[in-house]
């Protein structure tokens, strides 16, 4: 089979596809990409059915070695994109023949780029998803020498992401929240000081959970262990909440404030550590509505 | 009172009873069983807790609204039916007990190393929840008198198969990571295996007991120490 051969790795590169669903009663944390908005984008430029499997590169510092002629677009981080040393837009989808070098320098703003291939990279899924779940032993990181496998693939004319749609990582987010969880457990006055601060990223995120630095928050008692999804926002007795990401374990017992509204998880996870970040509440149902949008326009 | 909460906008969370029972497990096993067969078609993941039941559901398919709409006769039969002991699965488990913490345990509890191993060994335990990690089984309920709280700093990792307790629970690591319990002992079984069908052996309510083997046993049996 021919592909992409890895020439550099970069720091963290993981195939990612639309997660490994259906085993969370088994304790099976889902994974998938950390940036959904980036994510769909790159595969639909490449007519790339929903959940195709992708890379997930954080902080860029990639290079891959064509070894077959195909179709690729990296959405995401700003990271300087070249061809053979020729500088190429990122939210578009460019030709990549057989023998060219395409490289991916690190980010200048936003934290993980999505590289997406037409047709997607050729992996064996486990529990149905080839998506790397480091802490659970699935699967590994990108590293140099590796095939990532893909066809051949042709397209008549370029295409891009209309600008509307392309993102400022370098603002300062406002992060909407749809309240609820305990939150009514929670006294008055702390919850509004989880909105009224300005919370900064912690250096401690990872892909299971996004750590905020900030005044405590002090939360009610603990729970029984429940399910948990992602975008959960828990607060653990030390009053500095953690929003979960992608690789949440599936159950938890720290009291909940509320939920991340989910096309704003990805806009989270495109911040640096000590970035300021602020939220506002949003309603269950606008959430919703926005995430059926959303749907509608990638998973056809 | 069952309680419906929305959890995000892609998850509803049913609440079932304030504090977990004996029965509660298998009775949340069944009804699961249930929500999967009469409304799979709607769900992404279900995940039974404690005392609840989340239901990560396809929003365009459904929404907590609806979903909690068609769940209300399901949970009114689920209520009106009297509870009937489940045999359950029973699954006998060998353990190594030469754990890292059974002396610690053993003067913690004011008891010799062979009565913490005999009470632990002695109950026929029931799966209550899995989670946390793959495979890992949330077994209740520990005798009252090896009740410990977690250990106050917990390791970074605890190997593989590893037995442990803590508050009126015991569980086995399926796989190497951080841990906050007390260690008695190891088992040789890989519990979480991605080549199985199901990857997991234990499921909710299912029975587990204990069988004691020595080192050499968990050698033979495939045990890595």
């Amino acid at each position: 089979m021919s592909g992409l051969r890895v020439l550099k790795p970069g720091p963290q590169s993981l195939l990612q596809d639309a997660g490994r669903l259906g085993w969370q009663h088994l304790g099976v944390s889902p994974a998938g990409p950390l940036d959904w908005h980036a994510a769909a984008w790159a595969n639909h430029l490449l007519n790339n059915p929903w959940g195709t499997p992708l890379l997930e590169i954080a902080l860029g510092g990639v290079e891959l070695q064509a070894e077959v002629d195909t179709w690729v677009a990296v959405c995401g981080a700003q990271v300087p994109l070249s061809m053979d040393d020729q500088p190429q837009p990122l939210w578009a989808r460019l030709s990549l023949r057989k023998g060219q070098l395409l490289r991916l320098g690190f980010a200048r703003s936003g934290q993980r780029a999505y590289l997406a291939v037409a047709g997607g990279f050729i992996a064996a899924p486990v529990l149905g998803s080839v998506s790397v779940q480091i802490r659970e032993g699935q699967g590994r990181a990108l590293q140099g020498g590796d095939l990532l496998p893909c066809q051949a693939a042709r397209f008549s004319h370029c295409a891009s992401v209309p600008w509307p749609y392309l993102p400022d990582y370098g603002s300062k987010p406002l992060l909407r929240v749809i309240t609820g969880g305990d939150a009514a457990n929670f006294e008055e006055d702390q919850l509004q000081g989880f909105f009224a601060q300005s919370w900064q990223l912690s250096p401690l995120s990872d892909r299971m959970g996004a750590r905020l630095i900030g005044e405590a928050v002090q939360p009610p008692g603990r729970q029984w262990s429940s399910g948990i999804g992602r975008g959960a926002i828990q607060v653990p007795p030390d009053g500095q909440p953690i929003i979960l990401q992608a690789d949440h374990q599936t159950m938890g017992g720290y009291p909940l404030l509320g939920w991340l509204h989910p096309l704003d998880q990805g806009r989270l996870a495109q911040c640096p550590a000590h970035h300021p970040l602020r939220f506002t509440p949003v309603s269950i149902g606008d959430a919703q509505a926005e995430l059926r949008e959303f749907y509608r326009f990638f998973r056809r | 009172m069952i309680r419906f909460e929305p959890a995000g906008a892609e998850a509803l969370l049913l609440v079932l009873a304030e504090q977990p029972d004996a029965q509660l497990p298998q009775r949340i096993a069944l009804l699961a069983q249930r929500i999967r067969a009469e409304l799979g078609d709607l769900l992404i993941d279900l995940v039974p807790g404690w005392t609840s039941v989340l239901l990560h559901y396809d929003l365009m398919c459904t929404d907590h609204l609806q979903l909690a709409e068609r769940l209300k006769p399901l949970l009114e039969r689920w209520l009106a039916e009297p509870f009937v002991a489940q045999a359950g699965r029973l699954h006998e488990i060998p353990i190594w007990y030469g754990g890292e913490d059974l002396a610690e345990v053993a003067r913690l509890c004011q008891l010799s190393g062979a009565q913490v191993i005999e009470l632990h060994a002695a109950t026929e335990y029931r799966v209550g929840a899995i989670g946390f990690a793959p495979g890992f089984a949330y077994l209740g309920e520990l005798d009252a008198r090896l009740a410990l709280p977690r250990r106050a700093t917990p390791r970074i990792a605890v190997p593989a198969g590893s037995l442990a307790i803590a508050e009126r629970q015991t569980a086995i690591y399926p796989h190497s990571s951080p841990g906050g319990w007390h260690l008695l002992g190891r088992c040789p079984w890989l519990l979480f295996d991605v080549a199985q069908l199901p990857p997991c052996p234990l499921a909710l309510g299912d029975r587990v007991r204990f069988r004691r083997i020595d080192e050499r046993d968990f050698i033979r049996e495939g045990g890595q120490s």
